[in-house]
């Protein structure tokens, strides 16, 4: 359905040129949920923004349902890790969940109703009519991803949509992610660096490496479902594929031997 | 101290203040009798003689008028052109020069050469005389607010297909408005004096031609009366605006707490 074909992106020229993309390639079939795992700095956001839209790569291209994407496509949704600064402070939640709806071809009808089963199955239907900022951060990012759903995106990306958050909030994010995708059938592009994360929603794995990017490795993850945070967490399978995905990461982040500076006037 | 004795405390203070110069100046002017400053007894009766209300409608309500369109004037020009100068940096870079060569040209310097440019002396002088000097506090409050929307939130307009014209009105102008606001606040201010001047310059009416005429006749207490009628109309004005920002611009205050 979505396939990343070759995509490399440099930014800046001449002298002060960054590769930050260096040679990433991989697909994602109707209905998966795949994240990209990586090491902190590596260009997880820059390939999302290609793969919604914002960003033109230099090299590849994404090609959604044989089609090359240059602009935001319709069917796609980005959820951005900055909820609190990417929700309009002078709207309430509801206003805030219409905006995406309002250009669409539907009656107003449709479009109160497709606000109100987002808000719905998020669990906000109580503070339809508060302001953003009234509200704690988890539930911020709750209104980001009801305004998501009520575009009805065929898929979603997003972009470390919890990492701002407190950790016990993620895990009930994260079960929210999952029964979204179970009850709207949507396609998710999950971009995270907590890998515990990653293991847990995902069907399959992407690992890059650090700058210039490329793709170490794709992992299938194939835990049951419907998935649990105490549960599944406490099958060996969890704990494996994990410990590989640590690993994959990790190997980059050791600096090699001959780096590491010894410590003067230590007598050990 | 409960929140309404407190609160009265404040509204005491802040009268406090004012009827003490009042009194003050009043015991002085008794005491020394100088015929340039009259007893503020003296002109409170001439204040009730002037404006309230036989020369109301003969100069306080063309004053108004002139401020009241020449603010608007300049609300709209300013937000118009601010807004596409907020947006592109080559449009600003382009027109910045102008801006502020124009902006620095004392209002005083303009007032013969709108007379002859416009042909009258008569509210199209006046309003455009306004207009021209109040544009500047929007137009560079709207630049500013405008360059300084958080770009989040644009990308996500765009991520989700909100057209260009959308974009503009939906997040553009509400994002921007605290700070067109400040400007709006300072041009109401400045249309207040720029209103006096032409008036006093040359005119047929208004609050600044009775400043003009009392001074031509040697008459202290309309002069003193009038002074004191442009002060209050500043003040009662910026009141006003400040009861119609509290309204208009609740979100923002109460967003700004949030994240403090």
């Amino acid at each position: 359905m979505l396939e990343i074909r070759d995509v490399g992106k440099t930014y800046g020229s001449g002298a002060g040129e960054t590769r930050a993309i260096e040679r990433v390639s991989f697909t994602i079939e109707a209905g998966e949920l795949v994240c990209v795992v990586g090491p902190s700095g590596c260009g997880k956001t820059t390939l999302l923004k290609c793969v919604a839209g914002l960003l033109r790569p230099t090299e590849g291209e994404i090609v959604l349902r044989g089609r090359q994407v240059t602009d935001p496509p319709e069917e796609m949704a980005l959820v951005f890790q900055e909820y609190s600064r990417s929700l309009m402070p002078w709207a309430s939640v509801r206003d805030n969940v219409l905006l995406p709806l309002r250009h669409k071809d539907l009656s107003k009808r449709r479009r109160a109703e497709l606000v109100e089963e987002a808000v719905g199955a998020v669990g906000l239907t109580r503070f339809m009519d508060r302001y953003p900022w009234q509200l704690s951060g988890g539930m911020q990012q709750r209104v980001a991803i009801a305004r998501a759903l009520a575009y009805q995106p065929e898929i979603l990306l997003m972009d470390e949509p919890f990492a701002s958050v407190d950790a016990q909030t993620r895990g009930d994010l994260e079960d929210l992610v999952l029964r979204v995708r179970d009850e709207f059938e949507i396609t998710i592009l999950f971009v995270t660096h907590d890998i515990d994360e990653s293991v847990y929603l995902s069907d399959r794995i992407v690992v890059l490496t650090h700058a210039p990017t490329e793709v170490r490795e794709v992992i299938g993850v194939d835990l049951p479902r419907p998935r649990d945070q105490i549960e599944t967490k406490e099958l060996a399978e969890f704990a494996r594929l994990r410990a590989h995905v640590y690993r994959l990461i990790k190997r980059q982040l050791e600096p090699a031997p001959e780096t590491s500076v010894p410590l003067r006037g230590t007598d050990v | 101290m409960t929140a309404r004795a407190y609160r009265a405390v404040k509204v005491a203070a802040e009268l406090a203040v004012p009827l003490a110069i009042l009194a003050a100046w009043q015991l002085w002017t008794v005491a020394s009798d100088s015929a340039k400053f009259p007893r503020p007894t003296t002109i409170a009766v001439e204040f009730r003689r002037l404006w309230l209300f036989s020369e109301f409608g003969t100069h306080v309500a063309p004053s108004l008028e002139r401020i009241g369109l020449g603010f608007a004037i300049a609300v709209l020009v300013g937000v118009a052109l601010g807004v596409p100068l907020g947006l592109s940096g080559v449009a600003r870079r382009a027109a910045m020069p102008h801006i502020e060569y124009w902006r620095a040209i004392p209002p005083p310097a303009l007032l013969p050469i709108s007379i002859v440019l416009l042909h009258s002396i008569g509210n199209l002088q006046k309003v455009s005389f306004i207009a021209f000097f109040c544009i500047f506090p929007v137009l560079l409050n709207t630049i500013d607010g405008v360059r300084g929307i958080e770009p989040v939130l644009l990308e996500t307009a765009r991520s989700y297909g909100v057209p260009p014209l959308a974009r503009i009105r939906r997040i553009v102008l509400p994002a921007a408005l605290p700070q067109i606001v400040a400007g709006m606040r300072n041009s109401l201010a400045l249309a207040v004096i720029m209103m006096v001047l032409s008036e006093y310059f040359s005119s047929t009416n208004g609050v600044g031609y009775v400043l003009l005429i009392s001074k031509n006749t040697f008459q202290l207490v309309p002069m003193w009366a009038a002074i004191l009628l442009i002060g209050l109309l500043g003040y009662v004005l910026n009141l006003l605006f400040l009861l119609v920002e509290r309204r208009v611009l609740a979100w923002h205050r109460g967003w700004r707490a949030s994240v403090a």
